[in-house]
């Protein structure tokens, strides 16, 4: 990855004027590459005494993410050839991607803290990138000041954490942490900071008006690689670190997850812009996974992983219909795509498809994923009160599915948007989300894969 | 028998139809695919008494592959007499969609994809073993339906088409609880195994609580009262081969859920609730018959009828003799039939009149004999005419009430009987206002429609020819489901 930073900055050194689509295809291949080096080298080690860890459940982990920065690089073709500052964009993109893997390999809050600062502060210059847009301005606003408070918060709940037990290594910590209040506290602090990042309900306010500000593909960024990285950190962070304080944090973990899951659909449901309505079905879906969280260790672990696989592909199948449409018309309201299948077939199906897997209809993979965590929500404890209020949350947020899917297929319109042209780099993002969506529910081993991982990690 | 090509061809001809143009290849790829499906599943029947006759294993041409083992997830199919039953029944019921839809001019290739889709939903719920295969297929089941109703529907029909998906998959998020519930709490690590369930004998407590789940889930599949308002909305708006498939296979979809799904595995809490699902059926009965009373519209009538009628299944469940429950199926399996049958020559009426009050047409006899001929037919049937299979079923059905002995079960018996007097009243009234009298259509005395075509005419005698089937050979039907 450092490598592929240090390439661009050598390409932008030597950047002429002129042609863009040449710089992007390099950059593409090179992501491709760095892609497929996550498969074929896997090991387990140490860095930094043992601050840094990795091990092929992590390696999966981040070769997930590399995968959804793919995908992202690919539909942003368009926007980016037209961009003055494209060399910079995957500059900062990609700083904030290593600064997840730090946060994803830690084993130290220390070395945790560096990766979230990493990853949080270029992400507010990318919300930005919309260099003439004011909304853009806006949002990066927005998100700059909530995350330095969100890691201020957590800052404080770690040095808490030290104070009380004084190690801040996840292994010293498992063994010094128990359920006294000093440490419920700075537990309650730190679980603030990734409700912020992962924007868990009541932490979410920022999300709908920097999802609608920031450009589409940074958008889909936000939505799939900030957040998915973050609900890894917090699946292994919680098992390791908090382990002891399971019973303490099922409950309030619990309860972000209602909340989240109500919320989230309920505002959902409200909602005319596409970006701002994928934001609260987001919070939702956050909603959902962190009821896989409550499921445990393995099971609820493995659904996760599996989850934020899924959710990337559908969210990012999604995204890209957006992205080519608001490229070539500007427009991104859900009344806008009255009547949009009469005009563009294919984008309407993949549309669709990308919708159903967010709402967990068979046979796309969201199925799968919902299915898993739902029912690890129960694992151990039998808490059926909270998956019967899930599986109606489901229904819920249907509705508000299905809503665009009527706008698309049902409603009448005299002017329909004219058909969009798509080039070649984003409809192979979008494929290979398909795809991803069709596959991974269907064929069981992707699952078994994510499973065994999981196993041989406890 | 290989099980998994009642999905697989299903799955192939509407990968199929991605690749063909223009309505002629359209529906020709259509056509054979349900023809290969009907030959099927005559095929399966012929080889299900075969292998009866020598295997006496609770479930034929079994199937068994890993899907996802961690969590004991299984692809596990296979047929009991019930399940070909219902095979077959779906089977009639998607050949004669696919040529009632004949001429469909509207984005046609999308619609008979999504018809298809429909199909290898239901057959899928039909063969699973594995809970986890049957809750996936009758989801798969469930969305192409808000897809067909909410382009090709009519009236209300986006109205129609939220207010049935969203109860539908409230239906699926109970029965989902109820699933999760079974599967904890089997012997082992958890499993969505129906066998091992059905003989783990989960404890009565347990049962008690996990069934209303299961069963109101399915329930709502099918038309149980309170939760029918999804039916006749959503049966109006359809279109024609929409709503024989909602009626005919997906509203049987719950019928067979609540047998196998719940009642199957857990019989504790199925005789624990029993008289509530009795009394809950005797609603449903005679409120479906006397609202249909005050219908004007015909595809309104057949909806509620179909509540009525729907209710007999339930009462069938309910009352747990096995004499009800053989009831039950034949009901199913005849209700089938007929609805969708009843759809069909409502939807050429349609066709022909572009009106479906009751009022604003008379005397359709006098030009359109066969389709006039074939509705009064499906009256008949419908309000249970000896010879015909609704005669039958509901007769099996009374007489596994009164069988049970009980002051409690002859009310609810009577009470179900007496709907038919009330069925009978709205259907010959119907027939006497539309098919009789003079010739009249919207206030026009000199129409002149053309009558059934010849695919028209084939879907028509394709259903009778199941009604008949059952109403006069109702012994080998009893042989195959008992």
């Amino acid at each position: 990855m450092t490598a592929i930073i240090f390439i661009l900055l050598f390409f932008k050194l030597a950047s002429k004027k002129g042609d863009k689509s040449k710089f992007l295809l390099w950059v593409n291949i090179l992501l491709t590459i760095n892609l497929i080096f996550g498969f074929f080298w896997q090991q387990t080690g140490n860095l930094f005494g043992t601050m840094f860890f990795t091990n092929n459940l992590i390696t999966l982990e981040k070769s997930i993410l590399n995968l959804g920065v793919l995908i992202i690089s690919l539909q942003a073709y368009n926007w980016l050839k037209g961009h003055r500052h494209a060399p910079e964009f995957y500059i900062l993109m990609l700083s904030t991607l290593l600064g997840m893997f730090f946060m994803i390999s830690s084993q130290n809050m220390l070395m945790f803290y560096l990766g979230l600062e990493l990853a949080g502060i270029p992400l507010a210059s990318l919300a930005n990138f919309d260099l003439e847009q004011r909304r853009s301005s806006e949002a990066a606003m927005k998100y700059i000041m909530t995350s330095a408070f969100a890691s201020a918060i957590l800052l404080f709940g770690i040095s808490l954490m030290y104070g009380a037990t004084g190690t801040i290594d996840f292994a010293g910590l498992q063994q010094a942490v128990n359920n006294e209040g000093l440490f419920i506290f700075a537990f309650i602090m730190i679980l603030a900071g990734f409700g912020f990042k992962i924007s868990a309900v009541p932490f979410h306010l920022w999300t709908a008006d920097v999802y609608e500000g920031a450009p589409v593909p940074v958008t889909t960024y936000f939505s799939v690689i900030s957040k998915g990285s973050m609900i890894f950190v917090m699946a292994s962070m919680f098992f390791t670190a908090f382990e002891k304080i399971q019973v303490d944090w099922y409950q309030m973990v619990a309860i972000l997850s209602v909340a989240s899951m109500v919320i989230g659909n309920l505002f959902a449901i409200r909602q005319q812009n596409l970006k701002r309505f994928l934001a609260f079905s987001s919070i939702s879906q956050i909603g959902f996974v962190l009821l896989g969280i409550l499921g445990g260790k393995t099971m609820g672990v493995s659904a996760v992983i599996y989850f934020v696989l899924i959710y990337l592909f559908s969210n990012l199948a999604a995204f890209g219909v957006i992205n080519v449409v608001s490229d070539a018309t500007g427009k991104e309201n859900i009344n806008d795509y009255k009547g949009f299948y009469k005009t563009n077939k294919h984008l309407s199906w993949i549309f669709a498809i990308a919708l159903f897997s967010l709402a967990g209809i068979p046979p796309t993979a969201g199925f799968f994923g919902k299915f898993f965590l739902i029912l690890s929500g129960t694992g151990g404890t039998g808490n059926y009160l909270l998956i019967t209020i899930a599986a109606l949350n489901m229904v819920i947020s249907l509705f508000y599915y299905l809503r665009v899917i009527k706008a698309i297929f049902m409603d009448q319109n005299e002017y329909p948007l004219a058909p969009v042209k798509v080039s070649l780099q984003p409809l192979m993002g979008m494929g290979i989300a398909v795809l991803g969506i069709i596959v991974t529910g269907i064929i069981g081993s992707v699952y078994e894969y994510i499973s065994l991982l999981v196993k041989s990690m406890w | 028998m290989n099980l998994s090509l009642l999905i697989i061809i299903p799955t192939i001809f509407s990968l199929l139809l991605l690749f063909v143009n223009g309505l002629k290849q359209v529906r020709t790829v259509s056509l054979i695919a349900a023809l290969l499906q009907f030959a099927m599943s005559i095929y399966l029947i012929v080889k299900y008494f075969a292998e009866r006759a020598v295997n006496k294993a609770p479930f034929l041409f079994e199937q068994h592959y890993e899907w996802f083992k961690t969590p004991n997830i299984n692809y596990h199919v296979g047929v009991d007499g019930v399940s070909v039953a219902m095979i077959a029944l779906t089977a009639f019921v998607i050949l004669a969609g696919v040529l009632v839809s004949w001429k469909m001019e509207k984005l046609n290739k999308e619609f008979f994809f999504l018809l298809l889709f429909l199909s290898i939903g239901a057959y899928g719920f039909f063969i699973s073993l594995d809970l986890f295969t049957m809750f996936f297929f009758l989801e798969v089941a469930v969305i192409p339906k808000f897809i067909l109703i909410g382009i090709w529907g009519s009236g209300r029909k986006e109205y129609s088409a939220m207010k049935l998906i969203l109860m539908l998959m409230a239906g699926s998020a109970l029965i989902f609880v109820g699933l999760a519930g079974l599967y904890f709490n089997t012997s082992g690590n958890g499993s969505f195994d129906m066998l091992k369930i059905a003989s783990d004998n989960i404890s009565p407590e347990l049962q008690r609580l996990f069934f209303p789940f299961v069963f109101i889930g399915f329930g709502i599949f099918t038309a149980l009262f309170p939760f029918h308002t999804w039916v006749p909305d959503g049966h109006s708006s359809a279109p024609t081969a929409a709503s024989m498939f909602l009626a005919g296979i997906s509203m049987k979809l719950g019928g067979y859920g609540c047998l196998r799904a719940a009642t199957y595995m857990m019989p504790e809490g199925a005789a624990f609730y029993s008289d509530a699902i009795i009394i809950l059926a005797c609603i449903g009965i005679l409120y479906g018959a006397f609202a249909t009373m005050m219908q004007t519209d015909l595809k309104y009538i057949n909806a509620y009828s179909s509540v009525s009628h729907n209710g007999f299944v339930l009462l069938g469940i309910g009352l747990l003799t096995k004499t009800a429950i053989t009831g039950a199926v034949l009901q199913m399996i005849s209700h089938g039939l007929m609805t969708a049958l009843f759809f069909a020559v409502i939807g050429m009426i349609y066709d022909r009149t572009h009106t479906r009050e009751v009022a604003k047409m008379s005397g359709l006899l006098k030009i359109t004999p066969f389709i006039s001929s074939a509705f009064v037919i499906v009256g008949l049937v419908s309000l249970g005419l000896p010879g015909f299979s609704g005669f039958v079923a509901e007769m099996t059905v009374f007489m596994g009430g009164w069988q049970k002995g009980n002051m409690f079960y002859y009310v609810a018996t009577i009470a179900a009987c007496a709907s038919i007097v009330v069925t009978a009243v709205y259907i010959l009234r119907v027939i006497g206002s539309v098919i009789m009298g003079p010739l009249k259509v919207n206030g026009n005395e000199q129409v002149v429609y053309a009558d059934a075509t010849w695919y028209e005419k084939s879907s028509i005698v394709l259903l009778m020819a199941g009604i008949l089937v059952v109403g006069i050979l109702p012994f080998a039907v009893l042989r195959l489901i008992s």
